[in-house]
């Protein structure tokens, strides 16, 4: 991968008041690779992705999009530089049909601001179709289907509407495995595609094989950003419960059991 | 791109096929409108049976004016509820509107047309009110015009006593213009030797533009989004605020036409009418398959659920019973046309 990455961050730090909640972080991402943040709740993750996804501004650092420093001052700026987030709660309206959802907010129209129906429902198919989900009925309400598929249609909607960059926000957190599965395939679709896809996620079983460079975030601290080719899944695992912090916690339960089965 | 990876499996013409299974029967039943349609069916043959004058087509002619005068103000309510919020303040206000426009031209010795522009700009301006006390506000609109209902209410009679002495306005009859208004707003209208006010019609023209508007534009996507999920809808750049500040401006409009229907119906307002009226048109709606939620519902239920209500008020009439048991009736309706909703949705839900 050459060139100038699509969004690089270099030492970019944020403060709320006097909590520093992320310090000194950097990360890049070009067309064509998936960049992982992990981390465990409270890691920064949060933090970081709401300043890539201009919801707020970084303190410190530079954040640059195409080699240019940007400081965004709406996620609707990052969107004209094609930063598209989508959150885990994922902006769909249940009761609505996909295709409305999939237009939503973007619906094309024809003269007289009639919908353009037949071609909203068309490209809403032949999307997630070239996505590889198959949906039967574009009409029936994105309430129907499952979290792996809503998800689905939420990134394809990204994507259709010109994202560069995706920014996922813990997309299968709330997924059973197979459900995962699906969006796991989607996020490679969508590498595959060009894109640039930064995949914030607890799971390491997710992100390693589908990350090209992973972010490891603790306590608002990067504590390890390494290439694939860097580290093992175990590796990465470990580096994401801690590493010592999980042995130490190990032996602690050992003690603690230990110390109170003779007692009882 | 690169085509190379996971290819759908399943092949196109596949799609098509398994489209087919879903029958036009089942399609139908997933429409908000069917509980009402089958009430409305139920209730035609029922009144038809046990009151003979209810098949004339005058009697009929009289069903459909008192459709049309609470399914005007539906319609506007029943947008007003896809977009998830309430206005009990709407009954009063077409007291409000008719006053204002007869007040006005009387007061100020005006062309009655005056008082009918006064009164849309005044009463447009009331849906603003509640349109952006709740949006700034951000306290449920149940609450906010429950306020503006008991401060209009207060408002029609008070201003009404001072300005006239009396509780009803004066009469605008003899004034410029009171004919051709009449001619717009109340008149009658020959359809095969069948007189109909003209409301009937005024009435089918704004359900078929409410339908077409909340199926066929962005505004109409842009009101299902604000009621099912605003936070998401504004997530994806709609505007939320406008939305719902145009749908209260969408009741004060109806309330608006409404309140001129009774001026130049009646050329006298009485200022204590409407209290009691919000309710008859969320309960149109609520009928026509509207969640109370927000979200989900159409114009053309709540049409048929103001026709359930109209032929339910003049039917009892006709079978020469007491109509003391209107209201019983009408509230029975409410209960059997929401959980037949219920039922059928539950049903398609599950069957998908």
């Amino acid at each position: 991968m050459t060139g100038t990455p699509l969004i690089r961050l270099t030492g970019a730090g944020k403060n709320y008041g006097n909590i520093i909640a992320l310090r000194e972080v950097d990360l890049e991402v070009s067309a064509g690779e998936v960049t992982c943040v992990l981390g465990d709740n409270g890691a920064g993750k949060s933090t970081l992705i709401k300043i890539i996804a201009g919801l707020h501004r970084h303190d410190t650092g530079t954040y640059e999009v195409q080699g240019e420093q940007v400081a965004f001052g709406s996620p609707r700026e990052a969107l004209d530089r094609g930063i598209a987030t989508v959150y885990q709660d994922l902006a769909v309206v249940p009761l609505m049909p996909v295709w409305r959802n999939f237009f939503l907010g973007s619906e094309r129209r024809k003269g007289f601001g009639r919908l353009d129906v037949g071609f909203m429902r068309k490209t809403t198919h032949g999307e997630l179709a070239a996505m590889g989900i198959d949906l039967r009925d574009v009409d029936q309400p994105i309430g129907t289907l499952s979290g792996g598929e809503r998800q689905c249609v939420a990134i394809a909607r990204a994507v259709y509407f010109g994202a560069k960059a995706l920014v996922l926000d813990e997309p299968t957190a709330a997924l059973g495995v197979k459900q995962a599965g699906v969006v796991l395939r989607y996020i490679v679709q969508a590498r595959e595609r060009g894109l640039a896809v930064v995949f914030i996620t607890h799971n390491p079983h997710h992100a390693y094989p589908v990350g090209d460079r992973f972010l490891i975030l603790n306590r608002g601290r990067s504590i390890g950003y390494h290439t694939k080719d860097e580290v093992t899944r175990d590796e990465l695992t470990g580096l994401m419960a801690g590493g010592g912090e999980l042995e130490e916690l190990a032996h602690e339960l050992e003690e603690a059991t230990g110390a109170h089965s003779p007692a009882e | 791109m690169t085509h190379a990876v996971a290819q759908p499996p399943v092949a196109d013409p596949g799609s098509d096929e398994r489209l087919a299974r879903r029958s036009p029967l089942r399609r139908l039943l997933g429409r908000p409108e069917l509980g009402a349609l089958l009430g409305a069916v139920a209730l035609f043959v029922f009144f038809s049976i046990v009151a003979d004058a209810f098949l004339r087509a005058g009697s009929f002619s009289t069903v459909l004016y008192a459709s049309s005068t609470f399914g005007i103000m539906a319609v506007g309510v029943s947008l007003l509820m896809i977009g998830g919020e309430f206005d009990l303040s709407a009954g009063v206000m077409v007291t409000s509107s008719a006053l204002i426009a007869a007040l006005t031209a009387y007061q100020f010795t005006l062309n009655v047309w005056a008082g009918v522009v006064i009164s849309l700009v005044l009463t447009l301006a009331l849906g603003v009110v509640n349109g952006v006390l709740y949006v700034r506000t951000r306290l449920p609109s149940f609450i906010i015009t429950l306020a503006t209902f008991f401060m209009l209410a207060g408002l029609n009679l008070g201003v009404t006593k001072a300005l006239t002495g009396n509780v009803a306005s004066d009469s605008v009859r003899d004034m410029d213009g009171f004919g051709t208004a009449r001619a717009i707003f109340a008149s009658d209208v020959g359809v095969l030797g069948v007189q109909v006010k003209i409301t009937v019609f005024w009435w089918l023209l704004f359900v078929a533009l409410a339908t077409w508007l909340l199926l066929r534009t962005r505004l109409g996507n842009w009101i299902f989004a604000v009621g099912g999920s605003a936070d998401s809808a504004r997530a994806v750049g709609v505007p939320v605020a406008r939305v719902k500040i145009g749908l209260f401006m969408g009741v004060a409009f109806c309330a608006w036409f409404s309140g001129m229907h009774l001026v130049f119906a009646f050329a006298t307002v009485q200022s204590g009418e409407g209290v009691g009226n919000e309710f008859l048109y969320i309960i149109c709606a609520v009928i026509g398959g509207c969640l109370l939620t927000g979200g989900y519902g159409s114009a053309i239920g709540a049409a048929i659920g103001a026709f359930i209500f109209g032929m339910t008020s003049k039917g009892i009439v006709y079978a020469e019973w007491n109509p003391d048991w209107f209201r019983f009736f009408l509230g029975a309706m409410l209960l059997i046309a929401t959980v037949v909703n219920l039922i059928v949705r539950r049903r398609v839900e599950r069957s998908s």
